[in-house]
C-alpha cells in the first residue's frame, strides 16, 4: 500500500535532523496560522500564489532562493564546525549524517538557491528592461516556479521522511547505483532535480521566446540592455543544457528502478558516460549561473558611474562566446580519468579560451568606472567586491585547467575554494547587488543603505577568511568531503574556516537586519518617481512598484540605454504636457494551474521516491488533468480600462515630472 | 524629411550603409507560441540526442546477449515506419482542415493519425514484450538497456502525443476552431512530426545500422 514507506523512515535516533526539521515544521505552521488567522489566505491566493504577473512569480523565486540560502547555510555551517572538530576524533557527526549535508548543500545552493534566484531576477527584470507587458507564457511561468517549489520541499522532506544522498550533488555512479545506495537518498535527489529541471526548461523557453520575441517597439537587438543579453545567453543554455541533465537523472533512474546498465559495473555499463553526460549539461550549468551575474553587474556599474556601458558590442560579443565555448569544456571536470594528453590538452585549452571572453567583460567595466562619477552605494560595493574576488577565483580557475597542476589538485580542498571563489564571489554577489538593486522597483521602497554596506563588509570579508585557508589546505594535500582526518598541519586553516564562516553569518543576519529595519522604515524610503538610482534601462522608465500592466504605453526606443536617452531628450525639449490618450488594456487572468499542477507532481514525486505506484498514477493523472481544465477555460484575458490605466499613469507621471524639471533647472 | 528620420536612427545603422530597421514591436500570439513550441521541440531533440549518445557507446556491449542483428525483425520496423510517416501525412490533412475550419476532414484527419500512432504502439509493444519473453529484457546487457530506452523514450513520446491528439479532437468538439485552440493545434502538428523525425534517427541509427551482421 505504501511502498517501501514505514515508521523506520522518520530518524527517531537522529536527533540533529529531528530538531532542525521539527523547528522549520513548527515554524511552517505557525506562519500558516498567522496566515489564516489574520485573514491574509484570500489575499495571498489570489494576489500571488494565482499570480501569473512576472514581477510577483519573479519575488516568489526570490523568496524561495532566500530560505533555501538559509537551508545551505546551515548546512555549511555543520561541515565547517565538524572539519574544525574532527581532528583525530569522529567529531560530532556521523559519517553517514555528513555525507548527507555536504550532499543537500551542493544540491540546494545550485538548484534551489542560485538558480531561483538569477531566475527569479531575470523574470522581475527582463519584460520591463524589453518594455513589455508579460513575458511570453505567464501562466507556465508560473507553472515552472511551483515545480521549482517542488524540487525543494522534496529535498527538504528528506530531512525528516528518510534520507538524503550520501554521493556528493551529482551522485556518481557506481556509488549511486542501487548496490551502493540501496536507500532512498538518491531517490529523492533524482525526483526532486527531475521535477523541478522541468520547471527551469520551461523558465528557459519562456525567457527565451520574451527575449526574442516581445521587445517593445524600436529595441533592436543591438539596443537591449546587457542584462537581457546575458539572460539570452543564459536561457538558451538552460535549453540547451537542462535536457541532458533530464536524461542523464532518467538513465540513472532507470538503473536503481529496473535494473538497467547505463553506468553499473557489471553488463557492459558504462561509468565514464556518465560522466560525460552530466558534466555536458554541469559546465554550462556553471554559465547559466555566471552570465545572469555578469548581466546584473553591468546594469549596476554603468548605473553607478554615470556612464554608458564601455564596450556594449564586444560584452555582447563576449557573452555569446562564452555561451558557445561554455560547451566544449566539460572534460576538464575529470581530467585525472584517463582521457589521454592529446585530449586533456584540447580540454585545457579551450578551458583557458573561456578566460578571455570573461577578461574582455572584467575590462569593460573598469573601463566603465574610469571616468565616471561612481557613487558608491550597496549594490556597488557589491560589484567591485565582485571584481576583485572573482579575478582571483578565475586565476585559480585558469590554473586548475592546466591538466598537470589539475592531477595535483583535483578533487582537493583548493578546488573547494575555487568553485566557491567563483559562485559566491561572481553568482551570490550578482544576486545580492541586484537584489539590493531592483528591490525599490520590486516593492517601492530603497533598502537601508547602512545595513547594507555592513552587509557587504561582512560578507567580503567573511568570504575570504572562510575560503583562502581552504585553498592553503588542498595546497597541503587536504582533500574534499573528509568526516575526519589526522593531519595537524591542516587544522590551524579549519579553524580559521569556521571562524570565518561566523564572519560570513553575522553578514547574513545583518542581509535580514537590513529587510526588517527598511520595511520598518518604509515611507522615509519610498521611491516615489520610480527612478531612485538615476537608471539608464526601461525598467526605471514606470513608477515603482510597477503597475500590473507595467507601461501605460509600450515605450518608444531610440536607441541604447532607452531611459536615459528619453530623460535627456525631456530635459532639453521642455515637457510634454498635454494628456496622452489612454486605451483600454488586455492582461492575462490569474490561473491556479501552477499550484495545482505543482501540488499532483510533490505526491507524484514522493510517490515514487517511495515506490507507492497507485499515488503515482494518481499524480500523473492529477497533473494531466489540471491542464486539460486550463485549456478549457474560457476567458484567458481580462480588460483594465483606460479611465483606470490613467489614473494609474496620472500619479506616477506628475512624480517624475517635478524630478526632470527639478533637473531642468539645476 | 529623409535626412532627419536617418540622423533619428543614427545607432540603429552603425554600419551607415543607409539601411535601418526598426523592430517593429511585441509578435502576434501565434508566432511566439509556435516559437516557443519550436524552442522546446530543439530541446526535446537534445534529450533524444543524449540516449543516441548513450545507444553508440554501448552498442557494442552485448555482455554474451544477443547482438541487434539477431533480434531486429526488419518486417516490423518497415510496418511501423510506414505508418508514423503516414499518420504525419494526415496529421498534414487535419492542420489543413483545421486551417480552412472543416470539422469532419479534421475529426478524420486526427482519428486516423490516431490509429496509425495506435499501431505503431503495438508493434512496438509487442516487439518489447517478445523480448522479455525471451529473456531479452532491458537489463540483460548494456546494449538491450540503451535499446529499449532509445525506443522506448520515443515510444512513450508517442503515446502522449496520441493522449494530447484526442484530447485535442475533444478540445474542437467542445470549443470549436477558437484561436488558441487552434494555436495548440498547431503545436500538436509540430510535436507529431518532430516524433517523426526523431524516428527516422531511430530508424537509421538502430534498425538500419544494427540490422546488417
Amino acid at each position: 500500500m505504501l511502498g517501501k514507506l514505514d515508521w523506520s523512515a522518520i530518524p527517531f535516533d537522529q536527533p540533529i535532523p529531528l530538531v532542525a526539521g521539527g523547528v522549520v515544521l513548527v515554524a511552517i505552521l505557525a506562519v500558516l496560522i498567522w496566515v489564516v488567522v489574520k485573514g491574509h489566505l484570500p489575499y495571498l491566493w489570489h494576489e500571488w500564489i494565482t499570480s501569473v504577473d512576472h514581477k510577483r512569480i519573479g519575488v516568489m523565486y526570490i523568496l524561495l532562493a532566500s530560505v533555501m540560502l538559509l537551508r545551505g547555510g546551515s548546512d555549511a555551517i555543520m561541515m565547517r564546525i565538524q572539519q574544525a572538530v574532527a581532528y583525530q576524533s569522529q567529531g560530532y557527526l556521523p559519517p553517514e549524517h555528513y555525507n548527507q549535508i555536504f550532499s543537500a548543500h551542493g544540491t540546494i545552493m545550485i538548484f534551489f538557491v542560485a538558480m531561483p534566484f538569477v531566475i527569479g531576477l531575470m523574470n522581475l527584470v527582463v519584460p520591463l528592461q524589453l518594455g513589455v507587458r508579460d513575458v511570453a507564457f505567464p501562466t507556465l511561468n508560473s507553472v515552472g516556479f511551483w515545480l521549482t517549489a517542488t524540487g525543494a520541499l522534496l529535498v527538504n522532506l528528506s530531512l525528516v521522511i528518510g534520507e538524503f544522498a550520501r554521493t556528493g550533488w551529482l551522485a556518481f555512479p557506481p556509488l549511486s547505483e542501487l548496490s551502493y545506495s540501496p536507500g532512498v537518498g538518491v531517490d529523492y535527489y533524482a525526483w526532486s532535480l527531475q521535477i523541478s529541471g522541468v520547471g527551469t526548461l520551461v523558465a528557459g523557453i519562456n525567457l527565451v521566446t520574451t527575449v526574442l520575441k516581445l521587445r517593445t517597439r524600436g529595441m533592436n537587438y543591438l539596443r537591449m540592455p546587457m542584462f537581457c543579453w546575458t539572460t539570452l545567453a543564459s536561457n538558451l543554455l538552460i535549453v540547451a543544457a537542462f535536457p541532458i541533465l533530464t536524461a542523464t537523472l532518467a538513465m540513472l533512474l532507470l538503473d536503481r528502478y529496473f535494473g538497467f546498465h547505463f553506468f553499473t559495473n557489471e553488463a557492459g555499463g558504462n561509468v565514464m558516460m556518465f560522466m560525460n553526460l552530466i558534466w555536458a549539461w554541469g559546465h554550462p550549468e556553471v554559465y547559466i549561473l555566471v552570465l545572469p551575474a555578469f548581466g546584473i553587474f553591468s546594469e549596476v556599474v554603468s548605473t553607478f558611474s554615470g556612464k554608458a556601458l564601455f564596450g556594449y558590442r564586444s560584452m555582447v560579443l563576449a557573452t555569446m562566446a562564452i555561451c558557445v565555448i561554455s560547451f566544449m569544456v566539460w572534460l576538464h571536470h575529470f581530467f585525472t580519468m584517463g582521457a589521454g594528453p592529446d585530449v586533456n590538452a584540447i580540454f585545457g585549452i579551450a578551458s583557458m579560451i573561456i578566460a578571455v571572453p570573461t577578461g574582455v567583460k572584467i575590462y569593460n567595466w573598469l573601463f566603465t568606472m574610469y571616468g565616471g562619477r561612481i557613487r558608491f552605494a550597496t549594490p556597488m560595493l557589491w560589484a567591485v567586491g565582485f571584481m576583485v574576488t572573482f579575478i582571483i577565483g578565475g586565476l585559480t580557475g585558469v590554473l586548475v585547467a592546466v591538466p598537470p597542476a589539475d592531477f595535483m589538485l583535483h578533487n582537493s580542498m583548493f578546488l573547494v575554494a575555487h568553485f566557491h571563489n567563483v559562485i559566491i564571489g561572481g553568482v551570490l554577489f550578482g544576486a545580492f547587488a541586484g537584489f539590493e538593486y531592483w528591490f525599490p522597483k520590486a516593492f517601492g521602497f530603497r533598502l537601508d543603505e547602512r545595513w547594507g554596506k555592513l552587509a557587504f563588509w561582512f560578507t567580503f570579508l567573511g568570504f575570504y577568511v572562510t575560503f583562502l585557508p581552504l585553498y592553503i589546505a588542498g595546497m597541503l594535500g587536504m582533500t574534499r568531503r573528509l568526516q575526519h582526518y589526522d593531519v595537524a598541519a591542516w587544522r590551524p586553516w579549519m579553524f580559521m574556516a569556521a571562524f570565518g564562516m561566523l564572519i560570513l553569518s553575522i553578514g547574513v543576519i545583518c542581509q535580514i537586519m537590513q529587510l526588517v529595519v527598511s520595511i520598518r522604515n518604509r515611507e522615509a524610503l519610498r521611491d516615489r518617481t520610480g527612478d531612485p538610482w538615476d537608471g539608464r534601462s526601461l525598467e526605471w522608465a514606470t513608477s515603482s512598484p510597477p503597475p500590473v500592466f507595467n507601461f501605460a504605453f509600450n515605450p518608444d526606443v531610440r536607441g541604447e540605454d532607452a531611459y536615459w536617452d528619453m530623460k535627456s531628450r525631456a530635459r532639453q525639449q521642455s515637457l510634454e504636457h498635454d494628456e496622452p490618450e489612454y486605451q483600454d488594456i488586455e492582461m492575462p487572468r490569474n490561473s491556479p494551474t501552477g499550484f495545482v499542477c505543482a501540488f499532483f507532481a510533490t505526491i507524484m514525486g514522493f510517490a515514487l521516491i517511495w515506490h507507492i505506484w497507485w499515488m503515482v498514477i494518481l499524480g500523473g493523472l492529477g497533473a494531466w488533468a489540471t491542464f486539460v481544465v486550463f485549456a478549457w477555460r474560457d476567458h484567458d484575458e481580462y480588460v483594465i480600462p483606460a479611465a483606470e490605466v490613467a489614473a494609474i499613469d496620472r500619479v506616477n507621471l506628475e512624480e517624475r515630472r517635478s524630478l526632470v524639471s527639478m533637473a531642468g533647472i539645476v | 524629411m529623409s535626412m532627419t528620420t536617418t540622423a533619428g536612427h543614427v545607432h540603429a545603422d552603425p554600419h551607415h550603409i543607409g539601411v535601418v530597421i526598426e523592430h517593429p514591436g511585441p509578435a502576434s500570439k501565434r508566432i511566439v507560441t509556435a516559437y516557443g513550441f519550436w524552442i522546446f521541440l530543439l530541446s526535446d531533440i537534445v534529450m533524444f540526442s543524449c540516449f543516441f549518445a548513450a545507444y553508440a557507446v554501448l552498442s557494442g556491449q552485448t555482455a554474451g546477449g544477443p547482438k541487434g542483428s539477431e533480434i531486429f525483425e526488419q518486417r516490423n520496423v518497415a510496418i511501423e515506419t510506414v505508418c508514423l510517416l503516414l499518420s504525419s501525412f494526415t496529421c498534414g490533412m487535419a492542420s489543413i482542415a483545421a486551417d480552412v475550419r472543416n470539422r469532419f476532414w479534421y475529426y478524420l484527419g486526427m482519428a486516423v493519425t490516431c490509429v496509425l500512432g495506435v499501431i505503431f504502439l503495438i508493434i512496438e509493444f509487442r516487439e518489447f514484450a517478445d523480448l522479455i519473453a525471451r529473456g531479452y529484457g532491458p537489463s540483460r546487457s548494456a546494449f538491450l538497456t540503451a535499446f529499449f530506452s532509445l525506443v522506448g523514450c520515443h515510444g512513450l513520446h508517442v503515446s502522449a502525443g496520441v493522449l494530447w491528439l484526442l484530447t485535442m479532437m475533444a478540445q474542437v468538439f467542445a470549443k470549436g476552431f477558437r484561436a488558441d485552440v487552434l494555436r495548440r493545434m498547431m503545436c500538436f502538428a509540430l510535436f507529431w512530426h518532430a516524433l517523426d523525425i526523431i524516428w527516422v534517427g531511430v530508424f537509421s541509427v538502430v534498425y538500419l545500422l544494427g540490422g546488417g551482421t
